[in-house]
């Protein structure tokens, strides 16, 4: 094996673009280890961590790049590297247009005199800069990018609010304005529920159960899931909130977020208490005596917070929808159909989610009945690390740094859940819950990749003669590209449960196991 | 332009970051832009610690 590494000056890519590219060369023959980076501090210390740096990669700046690689000469070269880099870089963008790209925001908003609204994906460290020259032209944000400190976050908000504008993040992946889906969304129908989330998967289901009801949104706004903490006091939520309040094509506002702390609650209730329109509250896992007080409808679900908002809207009586849609005849025998498949000492969840809310939510269903162990746990001592020799219930939120770093998110390339369907799944587990999450931004199949993997464990488990029941749900319509039929067409194909919403897919997994538990 | 403003408008969006947002809006047929971004003085903090103090002192 040798270390070889090349290096291109002023060549400038996207992280995405690079990480993708990494994996694929990872595949080739003769390929120890590849790590394909601009050279940041970041990647320049994954590269010692991975033991790829040498020399040369001290020297470069954030506008070189670099492939440092560890290779068997014998199968391959560096220069078949490259090729293969080059290959790969090519065919990402072949399909790019041939339109003119301004080379600094500056330029841009002198090419495009009626641009409204800036989409900040840039490395965090050099987001804000981008977002203060945006606001102070006077267009709204929306900042995708984290690494942005609180600090800078409060200095640019203040700065959005004096303005009147929004600013979306940071870490905000998901809004829909005027119709138009935005970095991670779905395509849904324009409607009258206006939604201001701070958690993006948990935005995207809501929107999503909307769409299934046959109701549509307004407009959906994220505000980056920091917003609702002290800190920052809620700025971009208090915004969003008063301009649905304004908005004439709105009629229910729909409010998402974590629970806030508590003087941000206070100043968000307040605005609920004066609201005119209805206003629906999932603050998951919140203060439900706290959101009726001041006249709003609290939600024990993010299919819940959808039901109502429609049901409101339609001027229908509304309740806690705590159930399933099928009839309960066939989820009792789909439990007893699905049980029959498990041995006796088959006890264990393994929950592997793309959706960061989607897993806060399933863990606060489960969490009622079990000790679920996950790296976003809901009290300190059920930290992954703190599982017991190894066993017990897991939910694991892949999309979480931890996962992320130099890979893409497991919701634009699936292999990080792949990759855990083979290192977290044995003979024990009984039950694998998986969210599979469609819309723009998402991977182009990935629950051809969750029945890919589930088809895989399955004959890996065929061999000891056993079998385990896999339920997902399916975050996505029949307008996203990738289409929810055929999707759940895809894993049904695989014997996966496939539930209409993550809650009631939870609840099914719930049920399973304490059939398992209690025999009853 | 207010946020009321912006609800009553076709969207006109300028890109920095990941091309595919981009790439997903002209699919739409929405207005796009794709800035040819790179981190400004090579990513080096003390240049553009630098810089910004430049264009500070020619904003006054």
């Amino acid at each position: 094996m040798s270390l070889q590494t090349i290096v291109k000056r002023n060549a400038y890519y996207d992280s995405v673009t690079l990480m993708v590219i990494t994996r694929e060369l990872q595949k080739l023959d003769g390929v120890e280890d590849v790590l394909v980076g601009m050279g940041t501090e970041l990647n320049l210390d994954m590269a010692k961590d991975l033991g790829l740096a040498e020399g040369e990669l001290d020297t470069l700046t954030a506008n070189d790049l670099f492939i440092a690689a560890k290779i068997d000469e014998a199968q391959v070269s560096m220069q078949e590297i490259e090729e293969a880099f080059n290959d790969l870089l090519n065919k990402k963008t072949e399909s790019d247009d041939e339109d003119y790209n301004p080379p600094s925001l500056s330029s841009a908003i002198q090419s495009m005199p009626g641009a409204n609204i800036v989409l900040v994906s840039v490395p965090g460290q050099y987001a804000a800069s981008e977002v203060d020259e945006a606001l102070e032209a006077g267009l709204h944000v929306m900042l995708f990018s984290d690494n942005v400190s609180v600090e800078e976050e409060l200095r640019l908000k203040q700065k959005a609010v004096e303005k009147g504008l929004l600013m979306m993040g940071p870490d905000c992946g998901t809004a829909i304005i005027n119709g138009i889906p935005l970095c991670f969304a779905n395509a849904v129908r324009r409607g009258k529920i206006g939604v201001v989330g701070a958690s993006g998967t948990g935005t995207q289901e809501v929107t999503v159960q909307v769409h299934k009801l046959g109701e549509g949104l307004s407009q959906v706004i994220g505000t980056g899931g920091r917003d609702l903490k002290e800190q920052i006091g809620g700025l971009m939520m208090i915004q969003a909130f008063e301009s649905l309040i304004a908005d004439p094509e709105t009629e229910v506002v729909v409010l998402i977020s974590k629970p806030p702390d508590a003087s941000v609650a206070e100043k968000i209730y307040a605005i609920a208490k004066n609201s005119p329109k209805p206003v629906v509250i999932d603050f998951i896992g919140g203060d439900r005596t706290a959101i009726e007080a001041v006249g709003a409808i609290p939600c024990i679900s993010l299919e819940d917070a959808a039901q109502k908002a429609v049901k409101v809207l339609k001027g229908q009586e509304f309740k806690d929808f705590a159930g399933f849609s099928l009839p309960e005849e066939e989820i009792t025998e789909m439990v007893e159909r699905e049980l029959a498949k498990l041995s006796s000492d088959q006890t264990e969840l393994r929950a592997f989610f793309t959706g960061g809310t989607l897993a806060d939510e399933a863990m606060k269903i489960l969490g009622q009945n079990y000790q679920i162990y996950s790296n976003i746990p809901l009290s300190p001592e059920l930290a992954i690390e703190n599982l017991p020799e190894g066993r017990g219930h897991i939910c694991v939120d892949l999309g979480e740094d931890q996962f992320t770093r130099g890979r893409p998110h497991p919701m634009i390339d699936p292999q990080t859940r792949t990759d855990f369907f083979k290192s977290h799944v044995d003979e024990q587990t009984a039950i694998i819950l998986v969210d599979v999450v469609l819309g723009f931004g998402s991977h182009k199949d990935p629950a051809g990749a969750v029945a890919d993997s589930v088809r895989e464990i399955r004959q890996q488990l065929s061999k000891k003669g056993r079998d385990v029941v896999v339920i997902a749900s399916v975050c996505g319509t029949d307008l996203d590209s990738q289409d929810l039929n055929k999707s759940v067409a895809s894993l049904e194909a695989e014997g996966i449960l496939v539930m209409p919403s993550n809650a009631q897919a939870t609840r099914l997994t719930d049920r399973i196991m304490q059939r398992m538990v209690k025999g009853v | 332009m207010s946020i009321k403003d912006l609800f009553g408008q076709d969207l006109e969006v300028i890109n920095l970051g990941l091309k595919s947002f981009h790439s997903d809006l002209k699919t739409q047929g929405v207005k796009s832009v794709h800035v040819n971004w790179k981190p400004k003085a090579g990513g080096k903090k003390n240049m553009l610690n630098l810089l910004s103090k430049i264009n500070k002192v020619k904003k006054l």
